[in-house]
């Protein structure tokens, strides 16, 4: 179980230098176990560096992270639990698979953690058979899988070490279509199913609205808006101003009550816009 | 004949064991034929692994055939005398702008092609406002490439190709990485100088709402060509894209569902507006 607080932090890259750039200002926030969270904002907007500070690879330059009450910048605090209960999956997978088999690559992270052999193998398999590795696969090197099955492995990594929150940057980046599903569809079941804590950073809104129970928005470092995706969405001007969007049907929606028809405009997927499209059309018994 | 002209094409990667024994074979392309014409916007689909990025290398000299032939602007890929000239026709935009971008100011990354291809130092200078102006990044031509945004990196990366005179610009999944904005501005930049410059665009993507505009569009799978056509035509045929592992635009997938659930929607809709008026037009009928 973790439960995060983000209090008051602040990160600066290349503090005290010409080339100092403020990433992250005055950032507050609270992750509870459980929650299936979207991160979103414009490149740049200090989404990576907040994932970063997460799991401890970077550290605030102000500020507090609590952990389940401990803050984790307390002297004697066991950064190496830290990045055992929160998982990092990177954006791109080749730079974080190195081993010579997938199966190995799994392995290390459970090894790291000073389990024993038996455990390691066990974990190993269990993370690859839940993210849906076909077992042919598990003895080849990992460098010649496709897009889809390399960050199939990068997320097994990860979750061999048994996390209780797991951040993905932008897990879906490059993948087809149906790759993009069926990644999106794993987390989806992993957080259903195994209750773990996810943060997803994406730039597809359409993911994010298909998916998550709360998005948080990144503007310049600061969280602009974090609230339900349907309350997020409604702000679609000012997410345009900002380098972002709404998902498509948000507009298609939002055009259509411009023009007369009594539709939900809070409708941000296909089928929401289907249906109350839909019902509308029923209402004006044209159907 | 076209600009580009693929005729039987096929090309197998061979893998070897540490003695230098084939111990397998995989055919990325499998008897494709192509023609496209100057001028032409033309998109390539297919899932990861489809043979796509294995086609665009074709077309800029990158990997030759195992079998069949290419024309590009009438040049054949297999003489090594025409290696050199390909690569002026056919510039190429890869996914990741990061590896594209060489040198510590926009205006120098951009010249560097032409310095390469021993223009007159003259006129790499004209090349370099045109492309920067043909980008519209103009104003960034004294920055660093790592302090600009995805769309803006991505924008300079075209500016460095455009700047060679190509007839033909490949992109190679040229949004993959880019934020909504990001996406946005190279698109738009792609069109521009299709409609503008007249270049011959081939975009490789996964996002189907990019493709609605192209002129017509290849569906890979297997290293073959599965279907073409018209943006309308390929997304009037929804299950058989699933099938291929694709998807359609969002649009098209609403229109999809309202007209299973009787709405009658007609077919082919592929853009918001479309479907804004055919649903109007059933609601104020």
């Amino acid at each position: 179980m973790a439960e995060i607080i983000l209090d008051k932090i602040n990160y600066t890259y290349s503090d005290g230098t010409a080339y100092e750039i403020q990433a992250l200002k005055d950032v507050n926030l609270q992750i509870h176990q459980g929650e299936f969270i979207g991160i979103i904002g414009h490149t740049g907007s200090g989404k990576s560096t907040l994932t970063q500070l997460l799991n401890g690879l970077l550290r605030a330059s102000s500020g507090s992270i609590y952990v389940d009450g401990q803050d984790i910048y307390d002297e004697g605090y066991d950064m190496k639990a830290l990045r055992s209960k929160v998982g990092l999956v990177f954006q791109y997978p080749d730079h974080q698979l190195f081993e010579t088999t997938c199966f190995e690559d799994v392995c290390f992270g459970p090894k790291n953690q000073g389990l024993d052999r038996k455990d390691i193998e066990l974990r190993a398999f269990e993370a690859l058979r839940n993210v849906g590795f076909p077992e042919e696969l598990f003895y080849q090197p990992p460098f010649d899988l496709s897009g889809g099955q390399k960050r199939r492995v990068a997320i097994a990594g990860v979750l061999a070490m048994k996390p209780d929150v797991l951040i993905l940057d932008e897990p879906t980046a490059g993948l087809d279509p149906a790759g993009r599903d069926e990644i999106l569809g794993l987390v989806s079941k992993m957080h259903r199913e195994l209750g773990i804590t996810i943060l997803l950073v994406s730039h597809s809104m359409e993911d994010v609205a298909e998916y998550v129970d709360r998005i948080i928005v990144m503007n310049h470092g600061a969280v602009m808006f974090d609230a339900l995706p349907k309350q997020v969405f409604a702000h679609y001007k000012e997410l345009e101003a900002v380098g972002l969007a709404a998902p498509q049907v948000t507009y298609l929606v939002h055009e259509l009550a411009e023009r007369g028809l009594p539709v939900d405009t809070q409708a941000t997927t296909a089928r929401e816009a289907a249906q109350t499209i839909l019902s509308a059309l029923r209402e004006k018994n044209v159907i | 004949m076209g600009i580009i002209k693929a005729k039987n094409v096929v090309h197998e990667f061979f893998r070897r064991d540490e003695e230098g024994n084939v111990e397998s074979i995989t055919t990325a392309l499998d008897h494709v034929n192509l023609d496209v014409k100057a001028g032409q916007f033309i998109a390539i689909l297919g899932h990861n692994g489809s043979g796509k990025s294995t086609l665009a290398k074709h077309i800029n000299a990158l990997l030759t055939p195992t079998e069949g032939v290419i024309w590009v602007d009438g040049m054949d890929v297999l003489d090594e005398d025409n290696t050199i000239p390909i690569r002026k026709t056919a510039g190429m935009v890869f996914q990741n702008p990061d590896n594209q971008i060489i040198a510590s100011v926009v205006e120098e990354d951009v010249g560097f092609g032409p310095e390469n291809i021993g223009v007159p130092t003259e006129e790499i200078w004209t090349r370099v406002n045109q492309s920067l102006e043909a980008v519209d990044m103009v104003k960034y031509r004294k920055h660093s490439p790592n302090k600009l945004s995805g769309g803006q990196k991505q924008r300079v990366a075209i500016a460095g190709v455009v700047a060679m005179e190509p007839k033909c610009i490949v992109f190679d999944e040229p949004t993959a990485m880019l934020d909504p904005n990001g996406r946005k501005e190279v698109i738009a930049t792609a069109h521009d100088l299709n409609k503008k410059k007249g270049v011959t665009i081939i975009l490789i993507t996964h996002y189907m709402e990019e493709v609605v505009d192209a002129d017509y569009v290849y569906v890979m799978e297997k290293g073959k060509i599965v279907m073409d056509g018209t943006p309308r035509d390929i997304f009037s045929r929804v299950d058989e894209l699933k099938e291929h592992r694709l998807d359609v635009p969002q649009a098209t997938l609403v229109a999809d569902e309202l007209r299973s659930a009787g709405v009658p929607i007609p077919q082919g809709i592929l853009t918001r507006k479309e479907l804004v008026d055919a649903i109007m037009s059933v609601a104020n009928a």
